[in-house]
């Protein structure tokens, strides 16, 4: 079967909300489905299933995680990633320390979903930004899937998942096919190595990982790259990366989120802590403190990119030669 | 609709009123860290709503949020071991005074972040109602929390989706120092007629007449009736917290404080009682508390290698593997 992205996550919510009538859909415009992925979901589950919401986040936010705290397992839509930061409080301030407040009184079981994350090209500083490194940093559970199957699994998982979710869904995935013969849920803190190499572990999380194995790809001959992609930055698998830098010996990360306090950072730290590297590890990344500009030229500049990695690649395998 | 039960709401009023003031003795005598927002001035606004409430209905309370707990139902003992730090406390101390909850009595928590809880009790009171429960909420705030975008945002869902909640403004006249005058534009019975919502205003010192006009409300809304609004007006008789026991806030004069303390809900709903009822039940809340504090003394403390016990209901732990650095 050859499923797309979009329709991986459409299929994840269709399956999830069939299976369970404690789930239900919030959001602005998903009756329409202006984001594309809750498509004709209210037409077969219903507007008191699938809800629209007037322009209100931060109420509906919260509505969601008092309808978990009754039993339900919302999943809330946001169409544009910089709502997060609106949205951060409800969801890091109460969604996320009820259960610890409470003393185990409580579950919150919410997954907020955000289709479209990072650039979009020509959207500009408003809603360009690729906050999940926020999440992961305050110990929301984190998941930015790069393939159609983990845009499912994930999602499901999510949706299955006692504590809140943030589901990343990238801008820059949201065009990936491919062809699948199993649907199942993915679990947490679980990466994959998506190409074998032994010369150098490179990190790619969300749709970074297609332009990492086409780094891979252009250099294989020149150097061994093995692709690591975390699928959820937090938990993060670190036992797996941990295993492949044993082979490799050398560490790139690729992550595209602002660098200072970033996903990247965290993740050399952890390895650097751990294990003696054959070379300085390198990150790729956007800037430090990072706003992407409008024109699309600017917009590139400032989104890590093959060339960079590439550049990236080069420096540690000659730094240990 | 009940008819108000003047013993029950005296009962609690009183009960409210002794356990702050043992829960400040505590505070100076250094057994609750970290300090309270008493409730002083404020009991008969939670003890008249929630009197008009079943044991299944929902609330939410704020950081000045013990009497909201005690009013609902939750134990005295157990509250006070809370407010201690105890492991025999509601939340296991891991919540202490701001965010005392207890699940089991349909207390969603006292909530410190001002405005928040409205749009949380909305949500919990719409599912339980769609899976079938009959069920009502009510959530208070103070005037400080209509200037909260959040919670406006919260009467409009409400009142939209028509969920049953009452939103209870606990009207004391000042957000921590700012005047009510200095920081509401309009009124606040005006932002629920924004909405379509029916408020109304009452004397939040009165505990029979807090308890009329929530049952009154209550009722209409288990009649298949939306959220409504009380504003109940009221006098914080100490500190906004307990800090200002140590560093003198000037921003309330004396004469004003006198006069806010001369109707005293304790006293105007004790008045109804026969004297010699109101020396029982003096006696029998004065027997709980010396119970609920020496209950809270007792307990243990909780054991530091479970400090983040509780952090995800699913029992994740955040990074897999790799040991400690």
């Amino acid at each position: 079967m050859r499923l797309s992205y979009r329709r991986a996550l459409t299929r994840a919510l269709a399956d999830e909300l069939a299976r369970d009538e404690s789930v239900f859909l919030l959001g602005e415009d998903v009756r329409v489905g202006a984001s594309t992925i809750t498509s004709g979901l209210c037409r077969r589950f219903g507007p008191e299933r699938v809800r629209d919401t007037p322009l209100s986040e931060q109420a509906f936010t919260s509505f969601a995680t008092g309808a978990a705290l009754a039993g339900m397992r919302p999943v809330v839509e946001f169409q544009i990633p910089s709502l997060l930061f609106l949205v951060f409080e409800q969801i890091v301030n109460h969604a996320h320390k009820f259960p610890l407040m409470t003393g185990g009184q409580c579950a919150v079981p919410v997954t907020y979903l955000v289709p479209g994350s990072g650039s979009r090209t020509g959207w500009a500083g408003q809603h360009s930004d690729h906050p999940y490194p926020l999440f992961a940093h305050v110990g929301v559970v984190t998941a930015v899937p790069a393939t159609p199957t983990d845009a499912y699994g994930l999602l499901v998982s999510a949706i299955r998942h006692d504590d809140p979710v943030v589901v990343f869904a990238p801008a820059g995935a949201l065009d990936v096919r491919e062809d699948v013969d199993t649907l199942a849920p993915v679990p947490f803190g679980r990466g994959v190595v998506r190409r074998a190499g032994d010369e150098v572990t490179v990190v790619a999380v969300g749709h970074l990982v297609h332009d990492a194995l086409a780094v891979a790809e252009d250099l294989a001959g020149q150097v061994s790259v093995e692709v690591f992609d975390p699928r959820t930055v937090y938990p993060f698998d670190l036992d797996g990366l941990l295993a492949s830098v044993a082979r490799t010996g050398r560490l790139v990360v690729f992550d595209d989120a602002n660098r200072a306090c970033g996903v990247a950072a965290e993740i050399v730290a952890s390895v650097v802590e751990r294990v003696r590297l054959a070379a300085p590890p390198r990150r790729v990344t956007r800037p430090d403190g990072a706003v992407l500009p409008f024109a699309p030229g600017l917009d590139r500049a400032v989104q890590p990119g093959r060339e960079a990695l590439t550049a990236a690649i080069h420096h540690v395998v000659k730094d240990a030669r | 609709m009940t008819g108000a039960d003047p013993v029950g709401l005296y009962r609690t009023v009183r009960l409210i009123r002794r356990f702050e003031q043992r829960a400040i003795d505590l505070v100076h005598h250094g057994q609750i860290v970290g300090g309270i927002h008493p409730y002083l001035g404020q009991e008969g606004i939670a003890a008249g709503v929630c009197a008009a409430l079943r044991p299944a209905d929902l609330v939410t309370g704020t950081h000045r949020g013990h009497g909201h707990v005690l009013a609902k139902g939750a134990d005295p003992a157990r509250t006070m071991a809370e407010l201690c730090g105890r492991e025999t406390g509601l939340n296991r101390g891991r919540g202490g005074s701001m965010h005392a909850a207890d699940l089991s009595v349909g207390v969603l928590g006292a909530n410190a972040i001002v405005g928040a809880a409205g749009a949380i009790l909305t949500g919990a009171v719409w599912a339980r109602r769609r899976r079938g429960d009959d069920v009502v909420g009510a959530t208070f705030f103070g005037d400080g929390a209509v200037n909260e975008g959040m919670l406006l945002e919260a009467f409009n869902l409400a009142a939209l989706w028509r969920v049953p909640v009452l939103f209870v403004c606990e009207n004391n006249g000042y957000a921590t120092t700012m005047p009510v005058a200095d920081a509401v534009a309009g009124t606040i019975t005006g932002r629920a007629g924004a909405f379509g919502m029916p408020a109304s205003v009452v004397d939040g010192q009165d505990p029979e007449a807090v308890h009329a006009v929530a049952a009154a409300a209550v009722a209409r809304m288990r009649g298949g009736g939306g959220p409504e609004l009380v504003e109940a007006r009221t006098y914080r008789f100490d500190a906004h917290h307990t800090f200002e026991h140590v560093v003198r806030l000037d921003y309330r004069s004396p004469e004003e404080v006198a006069a806010g303390r001369a109707r005293d809900p304790v006293d105007i709903q004790g008045d109804r009682l026969a004297p010699h009822r109101r020396a029982q039940v003096d006696a029998e809340v004065e027997a709980t508390l010396d119970a609920a504090v020496a209950f809270a003394l007792a307990g243990p403390e909780p054991d530091p290698a479970g400090a983040l016990d509780h952090l995800y209901a699913s029992g994740l732990t955040g990074r897999t593997g790799g040991g400690q650095a």
